[in-house]
């Protein structure tokens, strides 16, 4: 028996939390340290996980099935492929990442970080889960200490956009239930397990696809968030600290895009085709109207949370194109998001953090005060809009070459696409000018440097742009085969 | 050596890696380890051109970059007698100005960072004339485009080189947006974006001929913006807010000579579509002729530069689309040195007098001997005098026109070199002869320090001497060495050359009427011809165009678009979330006063008539006795009746 690497990874959060939660209250300092000692082993574990993945075969590795309901056909079924691989590193950084972060928190510190782990506990069940049921939990599991993490530690308008998350997130998640207990009639003999429901997808009639692909769909577009679902995200993304913007922007979005690689595409393949035009319509729509909606914007977290559903649109054009070029754009995206959304939420909140207000037009000349943060900045905005070496542009370029050589998407809807790059140049050079161009305004006097620890969460950010953006080839060698295999799997 | 021509743009990066990280807190480390770099890339450089000039057989070379079954992208390096003479050119002049540098930028708070950003532009510079497929060079362009974003705003305290520097950056991505696209059309056409592989396939007809127009045309797009042709072109004059070393290296000598020179890579294109063909010549001839007439009446010594840059790059790019390879690519290299000099003596300038406008200067020559000499040389040079670099360079463009019997480009080209001629020597009589117009700034000024001043000797002296390489008359060295396809010479056309120099002569011959004679009033001038000179003076109102049909109503859509975001998409998902809670306080109601209401009705009812039978336990024996004994009575009456 192998090591069970991803129960190791997905439950040592929670022992943390176990821990965190026996701990006195008024130890401050060591609830800390625990909770940053606890997401590191998940983020040892996860680097000698991508040390050890084999990314010339497409099957599933690191797999532990054990019975758990046998009488329902429940297991716990974990394992992880080249597109798991990649989001639970992802999670694993920036967990850990968002915990050093959070060292700033001041109040009620204990169950900050519990709600912290146990939300980590969650998103790393999602990624590793193979079975429906098991899958559907650890996706409702993160919910609760995200509601509370935005809820109680959250800004002003806290409580509406705990809630608007909660509920918005909530009411996709219904219609996935319906879809998971349809699948689980429909087939003989009765399962969740995700691999035999794929396996079986050639028996799915035409008509079976088109009505279940959109209950899997909506509650993934929710979560993605794909345009006209996107408005809970400003607003949470606005009240929510720091820390937390930084795991519901780098992880929470993937989800989306991460059940439709996993669930919705290859078990509805029919449907992916059926669907393509209106998705590839909502990707372009995404893309330019939320790159327009970013350059209106006065708030700068909010002008990161709009970019995001404009960053989030190119990944669904990916997915619409069904090709495996546009399958490797879509994660290359997610993952090179992750970092660079993840990276500037950081940046924005320590900018907050010193001043005490997110508005655009209260800054302006911080480059000569603030030289270090300014050139950090402006590393990881142009990550966002696209600057070759960094790693948003291989996934950007990888997006086009998928959906422009695509059979499913149409060549205007690339060329939006195209026009979107532009647009983000637009209002991503106006921020960066805003803030940190111009005349010194001398109201921010008393500013002071990025200190050592903050530095220190945006280095391993950095350097993963950094190293994709140069030299894909790692992270295309870990993704290109199970992408190959799955475009086989949906027939295409 | 060849195989290790990737070495020339690595050492500059190498340099940018080391300033940052180490040496960022000392100035004279910086620059130093910047100009070591480059002088080694220029070391490299001559190496590889001596290599080439051996045997100019081009050689490609390769590395896996994307590499997937169904999706294949490599990095691909090409060296080929062009390329061999842009990374000499490249590395001489970025060397020059970086030696110019010290001194220009002496005291300069962020002078470290200067030579970072000097590095960085090196490095993408020589990375885009050695890539050797087109996505290669796509990344280093647009890496040279965020270097000259970082330089133009390098004084990024002035809110106007701030703009300025977004502006550039701006105006290229939309020109990029065509070079994307053709990039996808291409690479769906032809299977690769390796330059020698289209070409291939291009020369076997394996493309169609629309294929090949639209995808040379929306790639050309890209050049258009960076070398600053018309319609994009308005962005090169304010990047002038940037150092003038800046604007002599970037914006006159090489990265806005990227776009000529990605032009000239699309050669298999522009000679097979003759559309294509002809659009390229008809921008570039537009282009030259409309920027030349802008620079006639502008008075910022840079910004006149700029406008002559714009103008000379037309003339590349037109003669590209003449299909004059050899024409286009030696203007290119001609216009490199004579323009960086143009740019430094007006950097000397300008650190003398501490102002960019011409109407304070005059007489400065006196004061200034190299600076003036070496200008005065290389403005012969560029408006053709024979025997300096730009009258051969120019003159094989017209040759190219003549040859090709494109009768009315070569007017325009003339009609430009004219405007060239006086709007140069403009330059010249105002700002170095005659009587100083503003004499405090006259008597602070003085020649500049021997690290600026070498440079252009250097300088002046190539605008002398590079142009003889194209001399026709010795074997065409350079139309001998860089060529497209097959060696083209043009006969050296005599006509031609006489009216060229004609035509310079006059146009200097009128610049010395008005500006050093002054027996004709360029106030008159203006008065007479007032319309005219308004709309040259406001350079044909392009900024104001654009700002009324672009830039505003775009940002009246965005916000319109957040307003549309939040008033009816938010809207609808609270008024869903609203429309719930209605519900449930609806059924609160309901369940308050009908379903409740019907317990508690029930309850009432039985309480109503438990209520009245209470009344009936009175707890009195009389009464219940009285109750048994009717009971009884109705008992026994019932029983026997």
């Amino acid at each position: 028996m192998d090591f069970p690497i991803l129960t190791y990874m997905t439950f040592i959060p929670l022992l943390g939390m176990i821990v965190v939660m026996f701990t006195r209250k008024e130890s401050v300092q060591l609830i800390r340290w625990e909770s940053a000692f606890f997401s590191f082993i998940p983020l040892v574990l996860s680097i000698v996980m991508l040390a050890k993945y084999n990314g010339s075969v497409p099957d599933f590795q690191f797999i532990e099935q054990h019975e758990w309901i046998p009488s329902i056909g429940i297991s716990y079924f974990m394992g992880a492929d080249g597109i798991s691989v990649p989001m639970l590193f992802l999670t694993a950084l920036l967990s850990f990442v968002s915990i050093v972060a959070s060292f700033n928190i001041q109040e009620r510190v204990k169950e900050y970080f519990a709600f912290f782990l146990l939300l980590e506990t969650g998103m790393m069940g999602v990624f590793c889960a193979l079975d429906f049921f098991l899958f559907y939990v650890f996706w409702e599991v993160m919910l609760v200490p995200m509601y509370f993490l935005i809820g109680v530690w959250g800004g002003p308008r806290k409580e509406y956009a705990a809630i608007k998350f909660f509920l918005y997130t909530l009411f996709g998640s219904v219609f996935m239930l319906v879809g998971i207990l349809v699948l689980y009639f429909a087939v003989e003999p009765h399962t969740l397990n995700m691999l035999t429901l794929i396996e079986y997808n050639s028996t799915y009639t035409h008509a079976f696809q088109i009505v279940l692909f959109p209950l899997f769909f909506i509650a993934f577009a929710i979560k993605v968030p794909m345009w006209p679902f996107h408005t809970w995200l400003p607003d949470a993304h606005v009240e929510a600290p720091t820390a937390v913007s930084v795991i519901l922007a780098g992880i929470l979005l993937k989800m989306g895009l991460y059940g439709l690689l996993r669930i919705g595409y290859p078990m509805f393949p029919e449907a992916a085709v059926y669907y393509a035009i209106p998705i590839g319509v909502i990707a372009v729509i995404g893309i330019v109207y939320g790159a327009l909606v970013s350059m209106a914007q006065k708030d700068l977290k909010k002008l990161v949370a709009y970019s995001s559903v404009s960053h989030m649109g190119f990944c669904v054009l990916g997915l619409a194109a069904l090709s495996v070029t546009g399958f490797a754009g879509c994660v290359f995206q997610m993952f090179s998001h992750g970092c660079l959304t993840g990276a500037m939420f950081l940046l924005v909140g320590i900018l907050y953090d010193r001043a005490h207000t997110r508005e655009i037009a209260a800054f302006g000349g911080l480059g000569v005060k603030l030289p270090l943060y300014t050139g950090i900045f402006t590393l990881f905005a142009m990550g966002s809009l696209g600057l070759p070496g960094l790693s948003g542009f291989v996934s950007e370029f990888m997006i086009f070459i998928g959906a422009f050589g695509s059979s499913f998407v149409p060549t205007w809807m690339v060329v939006l696409a195209v026009l979107g790059v532009v647009l983000t140049a637009g209002y991503i050079l106006r921020m960066v000018q805003r803030i940190f161009l111009g005349p010194f305004n001398t109201k921010w006097e008393g500013l002071t440097e990025i200190n050592g620890r903050e530095i220190f969460t945006l280095v391993p950010l950095g350097i993963l742009t950094i190293l994709v953006g140069v030299y894909p080839k790692p992270l295309v060698d870990i993704i290109s085969a199970t992408l190959e295999n799955l475009i086989r799997v949906m027939g295409m | 050596m060849l195989p290790y021509s990737w070495l020339i743009p690595a050492l500059p990066l190498l340099s940018f890696v080391l300033i940052v990280f180490f040496l960022i807190r000392s100035n004279k480390a910086s620059s130093y380890t910047s100009i070591a770099a480059i002088l080694g890339s220029l070391a490299l450089s001559v190496a590889v051109l001596a290599e080439v000039l051996g045997n100019p057989q081009p050689q490609e070379f390769a590395i896996n970059w994307i590499f997937m079954e169904s999706f294949k992208l490599p990095m691909v390096m090409y060296i080929d007698p062009l390329t061999a003479v842009m990374v000499v050119m490249v590395s001489l002049v970025a060397s020059l100005i970086q030696i110019y540098s010290l001194g220009y930028m002496h005291g300069d708070p962020r002078f470290a960072r200067y030579y970072a950003y000097m590095s960085l532009f090196a490095f993408s510079m020589l990375g885009l004339v050695v890539a050797g497929s087109f996505f290669t060079m796509f990344i280093f362009w647009e890496l040279v485009g965020l270097t000259s974003y970082l330089l133009i705003g390098f004084w990024f305290e002035k809110k106007i080189a701030s703009d300025a520097g977004k502006k550039a950056f701006i105006t290229t991505k939309i020109g990029d947006f065509g070079f994307l696209i053709g990039l996808l059309v291409m690479f769906f056409a032809a299977g690769t974006l390796n330059m020698a592989e289209i070409f291939d396939k291009v020369h076997h007809h394996e493309i169609a001929l629309g294929t090949i127009t639209a995808a040379g045309l929306l790639m050309f797009c890209g050049a258009i913006g960076k070398s600053a042709q018309f319609p994009l072109h308005v962005w090169l004059p304010d990047a002038m807010e940037g150092p003038t070393p800046v604007s002599a290296l970037i914006h006159a000598a090489t990265m806005v000579a990227a776009g000529v020179y990605l032009t000239a890579r699309l050669m298999p294109l522009v000679i097979t579509s003759h559309t294509m063909a002809m659009v390229v010549a008809i921008i570039g001839a537009f282009t030259a002729l409309m920027a030349a007439s802008i620079g006639l009446v502008q008075n910022d010594i840079k910004r006149v530069l700029a406008y002559s840059t714009i103008s000379q790059l037309g003339y590349m790019i037109l003669a590209l689309g003449m299909g004059g390879y050899t024409a286009g690519t030696f203007h290119l290299m001609t216009h490199a040195c004579f323009k960086a000099l143009l740019f430094l003596g007006a950097g000397s300038v300008i650190h003398a007098v501490h102002t960019n406008d011409i109407q304070e200067m005059g007489g400065l020559g006196r004061k200034m001997k190299t600076t003036a000499a070496t200008f005065f040389i290389a403005s012969f040079s560029i408006a053709g005098i024979f025997p300096l670099s730009g009258f051969w360079s120019k003159d094989e463009i017209f040759a190219v026109a003549w040859e090709g019997g494109h009768y009315i480009l070569l007017v325009v080209a003339v009609l430009a070199a004219f405007m060239t001629a006086f709007y140069m020597f403009r330059l010249c009589f105002m700002v170095f002869t005659g009587k100083p117009r503003d004499q405090e700034k006259y008597d602070h000024a003085r020649e500049s320090p021997k690290n600026m001043t070498i440079p252009l000797v250097i300088l002046a002296f190539l605008s002398i001497t590079v142009g003889w390489v194209g001399i026709p008359w010795l074997k065409h060295g350079y139309g001998s060495f860089v060529f497209f396809e097959h060696p083209h010479h043009v006969a050296p056309n005599y006509i031609l050359m006489v009216i060229s120099t004609i035509v310079a002569l006059s146009g200097i011959y009128l610049a010395y009427l008005m500006y050093y004679k002054g027996s004709i009033s360029p106030v008159k001038m203006a008065e007479r011809f007032k319309r005219i000179y308004r709309v040259l003076f406001n350079k044909y109102y392009f900024d104001e165009l654009y700002m009324a049909t672009i830039i505003e109503p775009t940002y009246r859509l965005t916000e319109k678009l957040y307003k549309f975001d939040l008033g009816v998409i938010d809207w609808l998902v609270n008024f869903f979330g609203d429309f719930t809670v209605f519900l449930s306080w609806i059924q609160e109601r309901f369940d308050t006063y009908v379903v409740d209401g019907a317990v508690n009705g029930l309850g009432y009812t039985i309480r109503a008539f438990g209520g009245g039978l209470r009344r009936i336990q009175t707890g009195q024996l009389q009464n219940y006795a009285f109750v048994i004994f009717l009971g009884l009575v109705v008992f026994i009456l019932l029983r026997f009746l």
